[in-house]
């Protein structure tokens, strides 16, 4: 019996790893313990039940979506943090090499697949439908499919860590390396089934935003009139729905080969690894374009906000968008210039490359121009944005150095790349999402964040930002390569490393100036009465901070782009106050637990598919179908919200 | 499609509604587009499993049986030829069919290299 349960604790709980797998074990455990123990103190479970968990409000999704990123973002950086570690010094025993395998894995697929999407996704929620002048997204019920998709999934893969072990591939996960052949552990399942699943509500987003944003516009709202974010949503939206079946193809097509004994991907019986490459960065270029341009979009509505000035150029900022969404589409060759695909191929390619930068270009000079004599305000979305500027103009020229296909083939693979891609990536989605994040704060949570606060975290940040890459550039030149473990003393390579190490460190201290901030502002923030705090531009502001669930008690007439803005100048904000008599009864969507009850079967299916036990499997594919038929049989998936109801909250919130 | 006002379609952004409209598709055509997208995955499927052709003009056949799956997709599922607004659907389409070309042509001009190196 007890060689039994040792036999399982080693090779499931991998107890024979040692301390660290202990103490992460007992911390995971205190956590749950702690959670559990809270909700039951403060009688909350039924709270997070109705309130949460079974939520289809959009702005509730959005904040589940932002708590889940943040999580994420902790999590990935501490990877990055053991990464960084384990370089500072050469020849370190930190991390052995199975270990730094699997955590450089997880820290790549965390923070692109759970971090920054779901950052993304945070946005889309929050601020979309408020910013068209819709009540809610086109399908909310999907929405809220989507997001407990996307969390079981990002729990699958995180579960890893200490049920079975990490993925050790890389976040690329290239076969051959990732078959069974060489991978046999489960760590590659979970990668392969977390993403799979998470994909699903990624592409269900993407759909869901695309008809809101094309269907739901107040009347008046043109395409020309709307906000600079929500043509950005449109942008990626687009590119989500063209690039995923590419991932989820591949990553099918990858797991067949590894639990159905098929040959995609091995040499053997025609298979062919380098197609896994192929169709991975069909869909992983325009993957960085779809996290990026949400963030192109906060910037617009940040230096308009906070410039005091129209957007200037807003023609070309909407056709440079459209651009990239295409252009993006035609450039998944440079990730593997190298694989010799030959000189045809690659010169292509290459010029794509080096065009998908014109846009992207034009939108810099954009902002830079409106910015040009206006009166800047300089609050924390604006000093991210500022931050933003040249960092990814840095990040861009050297990606237009790595698009020179026959230059690539000194740079490829080396620590040069590695600064490039956190250069843009952090430059440009990290920084853009903490600048929206902080912008629409407080028409989330009703308050501000704090701004000394925020201005230490962003000093920290960038400035370690600053000092963990800069080296990496070198480093890359001197022919470090990535995903090494170790190096030896005598490369020249020792000082630049332990600058970076120390950069990286200032970057957590960073996020944990972050993290004090949002904790102390939830009693110390500054209230936002007004729900207008920064003296916006676009509907949202016209509305309270929280805004009411059923967002516009009367839906507004656009009858011009920033339109806020041009009312409050002409002192005509009453036109967008609802008069009682506007006010009809509005249709809403009811609550439903089987959005997260389906998220919890793919979870189990998911689960079984990783060890291939396939009972387990068949049991949460069945709990998926059985979700997906109880919810035809549900015919009464809305209710009406009486029109007094709603008068009754408008006076509370002092607008009638 | 939920939260739009009862009584006042508000313009552009009333959201159609499919189970109140009534706009009648008939299950038939669902069954007929079900049963000509299983003929034409079996055929494909027989045709791989039984190596009847060639190499090169079985993928030409199974490309044009793709091409007919596509076109039952659209034509018996998603219904391209109805509804009313503008014609957003057209151009989502058009831009499908760049991509789909681009990425299918495109990997098999990338992928020629493999059989220089067989």
């Amino acid at each position: 019996m007890s060689e039994t349960l040792r036999n399982f604790a080693n090779t499931y709980l991998m107890w024979n790893e040692g301390p660290l797998i202990w103490g992460s074990d007992v911390l995971i455990l205190l956590t749950i313990i702690g959670i559990v123990g809270v909700l039951t103190y403060f009688k909350k479970w039924r709270w997070l039940w109705d309130e949460w968990l079974t939520t289809v409000d959009h702005k509730r999704i959005g904040i589940m979506y932002l708590i889940a990123a943040l999580l994420m973002l902790f999590r990935g950086g501490v990877d990055a943090e053991l990464l960084r570690t384990q370089l500072a010094i050469p020849g370190n025993h930190f991390l052995d090499a199975a270990h730094y395998d699997q955590i450089f894995t997880t820290h790549g697929t965390i923070m692109i697949l759970f971090m920054a999407m779901p950052f993304i996704f945070a946005l889309f929620n929050i601020v979309v439908p408020l910013q068209i002048g819709a009540r809610d997204v086109a399908f909310p019920y999907l929405n809220a499919v989507s997001f407990w998709l996307f969390f079981f999934g990002a729990l699958l893969f995180n579960i890893s860590f200490v049920f079975g072990g990490s993925p050790d591939a890389g976040w690329v996960s290239y076969p051959p390396l990732s078959e069974l052949g060489f991978d046999p552990g489960p760590g590659e399942n979970y990668y392969l089934l977390g993403i799979q699943i998470s994909g699903i509500g990624s592409i269900a987003t993407g759909i869901n935003f695309l008809a809101t944003i094309l269907k739901m516009r107040a009347p008046g709202m043109s395409l020309m009139r709307m906000p600079l974010f929500t043509w950005s949503v449109l942008g990626a939206c687009i590119m989500i729905i063209f690039a995923f079946p590419a991932l989820t193809v591949a990553l099918a097509l990858l797991l067949l080969d590894r639990v159905a004994g098929t040959h995609f991907f091995t040499m053997l019986h025609g298979g062919n690894p380098a197609m896994f490459v192929n169709l991975f960065w069909i869909w992983g270029h325009p993957e960085v374009y779809i996290v990026v341009l949400p963030a192109f979009g906060v910037f617009s509505e940040v230096v308009a906000t906070f410039a005091r000035k129209r957007i200037f150029g807003y023609a070309s900022m909407v056709s440079s968008l459209i651009l990239i969404s295409v252009i993006s589409y035609f450039v998944w060759v440079h990730h593997f210039f190298t694989m010799g695909a030959g000189p045809d191929v690659n010169t292509f390619f290459a010029i794509a490359s080096m065009a998908v930068g014109i846009p992207t270009g034009v939108k810099v000079f954009n902002w830079l121009f409106t910015m040009w004599r206006g009166r800047i305000r300089l609050s924390l979305p604006m000093m991210w944005t500022l931050a933003f500027i040249p960092t990814f103009a840095i990040g861009g020229a050297t990606g237009v150095m790595l698009a020179v296909a026959p230059a690539d083939y000194q740079y490829h693979n080396s620590y040069f790349l590695i600064a490039h891609f956190h250069q843009t990536l952090i430059g440009g989605v990290v920084f853009g999402m903490l600048a929206g994040m902080y912008y629409w704060w407080p028409k989330m949570f009703g308050f501000k964040l704090d701004e000394r606060l925020g201005r230490w975290a962003f000093w920290f940040f960038n400035i370690g930002f600053y000092i963990c890459f800069m080296p990496q550039y070198a480093l890359g030149l001197m022919g470090m390569q990535r995903r090494m473990y170790v190096y030896p003393a005598d490369m020249g390579w020792n000082t630049l490393n332990l600058v970076s190490t120390i950069g990286a460190y200032l970057m957590g201290i960073g996020f944990l100036f972050i993290v004090a901030q949002v904790v102390y502002s939830i009693r110390h923030g500054e209230r936002d009465l007004t729900g207008d705090p920064w003296d916006g531009r676009t509907l949202e502001w016209s509305l309270p901070s929280p805004a009411p669930h059923y967002n516009f008690a009367v839906i507004p007439v656009v009858t011009d782009r920033d339109m806020w803005w041009i009312l409050k100048r002409e002192g005509r904000e009453e036109e967008l106050m609802p008069r009682p008599e506007e006010v009809k009864d509005i249709h809403m969507p009811k609550n439903s637990g089987v959005p997260f009850l389906m998220g919890v079967c793919f979870f189990v299916g998911g689960f079984g598919v990783v060890f291939n036990w396939w009972w387990l499997a068949v049991a949460g594919l069945a709990g998926v179908l059985l979700s997906l038929l109880s919810r035809s049989f549900q015919y009464e998936e809305e209710y009406s919200l009486p029109a007094e109801k709603v008068i009754e909250t408008e006076i509370s919130l002092g607008r009638l | 499609m939920a939260t739009h006002e009862t009584g006042a379609a508000s313009g552009s952004g009333a959201a159609p509604r499919h189970a109140h409209s009534g706009d009648g598709h008939s299950a038939g055509k669902y069954v007929l587009g079900y049963v000509a997208s299983l003929v034409l995955t079996a055929i494909a499927f027989g045709l791989a499993f039984t190596h009847t052709l060639t190499p090169s003009p079985l993928v030409l056949v199974l490309l044009v049986l793709a091409g007919f799956q596509i076109l039952v997709q659209l034509f018996f599922f998603m219904h391209v030829t109805e509804g009313n607004g503008p014609a957003f659907h057209s151009v989502a389409i058009l831009l499908g069919f760049v991509f789909t070309f681009a990425v299918v042509l495109m990997s098999m001009w990338i992928m020629t290299f493999s059989s220089q190196v067989a």
